[in-house]
């Protein structure tokens, strides 16, 4: 069973109808213990990150996931839960979060040409790492196919747990993994094909397997 | 580099697509979900459904269609028509939209959309705009283009943006249904004042008005669409091919 993590923010729906259409079956929870029963997670979330770290705190959710994680559970981050798995984040004053990849959650502004728009919204190139073996998360996927973002912020200072950037006047980083922790900064729940095969590979990856790092 | 966005617009009145579509392949031509799914699977970027239903009835017929739409189609997904409240978005949002698109609630109370994007995030409210010239400046119409509210276009979008509309779709009633190429003019004098996505709407009549839209205007970030990809005058699988020819990016 996989768990989608339920801690207030976000609209679960499409995640959960998007595993179903690759045939996994998903809990939507925010149980403690539903979640530490999962055999993989995966953390949503759209929203300002500040809120979403104190709401995942909060609820003592934050340390269920960090204790999963320990386990060698496949964690999957998405969006601002990805963003939620770096060490900390600069969204409206700064933020502790999770800590299980190294990094910083920063705004784009600084890094982008003027004249970008921020957010970063639309359907933008995946761009792998030359000098490392491909992850398994993207083991369906080709390099130059497209995902769908949505963001103004992003993981900075994780270049060697980088497993795709995107280009948007510079490089930002697009998913990035440490061991069995991986995180999307795009969201694969709204990219057609190229996003349930990033799902599909997800759902097909063995407790404590290595991200390819 | 990020890409340009195609996106088709569906109206649907009573649960059902109106103005019939002309595809091969398509059991129901009137179904919203079937027409979605067509959509997605043929290289749509984007949905947008329109809710032009007047009625209590036609409107949960909406939302339980929009709920089946959402199950089975992962793209984003834009709903707008009879968005007047707080609760309008809920409801919406509750059944897999990802955006929500305001126009005549929004005019009547901008508060709508600063309300929302506290709630939802600004990428999640949608600015919609129908324009026409008027002595020599261009008027916001509500209520679907048939009255003048006496606004200046320009006026409205940075109010709207400041407010925390995420993204502005520029219909020109001028150019809308004539099929000869976007309003080129108008959506110059909107991308020069928006920090935030433009979607260009109102005209299309061919492949070349989006080869001249983008090229004409490179910050215009998307062009939407009903009636040429609804008749099949225009297939989006050619558009695209046409658009990645001409040198613009494309998914």
């Amino acid at each position: 069973m996989l768990a989608i993590v339920d801690y207030g923010v976000g609209n679960l729906f499409s995640l959960k109808s998007s595993l179903a259409a690759i045939g996994v079956e998903a809990l939507v929870t925010g149980d403690p213990e539903e979640i530490r029963k999962a055999d993989r997670i995966i953390l949503p979330g759209v929203g300002a990150l500040g809120d979403a770290a104190e709401k995942l705190c909060a609820g003592g959710l934050d340390k269920v996931v960090k204790d999963e994680a320990a386990k060698g559970k496949p964690l999957l981050g998405i969006c601002l839960g990805m963003q939620l798995l770096f060490d900390e984040g600069e969204e409206y004053g700064n933020h502790r979060c999770l800590g299980l990849i190294p990094g910083k959650v920063v705004s784009m502004k600084p890094v982008i040409p003027e004249g970008y728009k921020v957010p970063h919204i639309g359907w933008n190139r995946l761009i792998f790492p030359e000098d490392r073996p491909k992850s398994p998360l993207f083991k369906y996927v080709s390099e130059g196919d497209c995902v769908y973002f949505v963001h103004s912020y992003y993981a900075s200072e994780c270049g060697p747990y980088v497993i795709a950037d995107t280009e948007y006047g510079a490089r930002l980083t697009a998913a990035a993994a440490k061991g069995n922790v991986y995180g999307c900064q795009f969201h694969p729940e709204k990219s057609g094909k190229v996003g349930l095969s990033i799902l599909k590979a997800f759902c097909e990856l063995k407790s404590g397997e290595e991200a390819g790092i | 580099m990020i890409t340009k966005r195609i996106i088709p617009c569906l109206d649907v009145k009573d649960g059902r697509v109106v103005k019939g579509v002309n595809f091969k392949g398509l059991s129901d031509v009137s179904s919203p979900v079937e027409l979605g799914r067509y959509y997605s699977e043929n290289g749509a970027d984007e949905l947008v459904f329109y809710d032009i239903t007047a009625s209590a009835e036609g409107r949960a017929l909406f939302t339980d269609i929009l709920t089946e739409v959402a199950r089975t189609i992962f793209i984003p997904l834009t709903v707008g028509g009879g968005i007047n409240t707080i609760d309008d978005f809920d409801r919406v949002l509750k059944c897999g939209a990802d955006k929500v698109s305001v126009n005549s609630g929004a005019i009547r109370n901008p508060g709508l959309i600063s309300e929302a994007a506290k709630k939802y995030g600004d990428q999640c409210v949608v600015l919609s705009v129908d324009a026409k010239r008027e002595g020599g400046r261009f008027c916001v119409y509500a209520k679907g283009g048939r009255e003048n509210t006496g606004m200046d276009a320009i006026e409205w979008i940075k109010k709207g943006i400041s407010l925390g509309a995420g993204e502005i779709v520029l219909n020109s009633i001028d150019t809308d249904g004539v099929k000869k190429g976007f309003d080129l003019e108008m959506l110059k004098a909107v991308c020069d004042i928006s920090p935030v996505p433009v979607i260009a709407s109102g005209g299309a009549g061919s492949i070349e008005d989006f080869i001249t839209l983008f090229k004409e205007i490179p910050e215009v970030d998307a062009g939407l669409a009903a009636s040429i990809f609804h008749f099949g005058e225009v297939a989006i699988p050619d558009l695209k091919k046409a658009l990645a020819e001409a040198g613009i990016n494309v998914r």
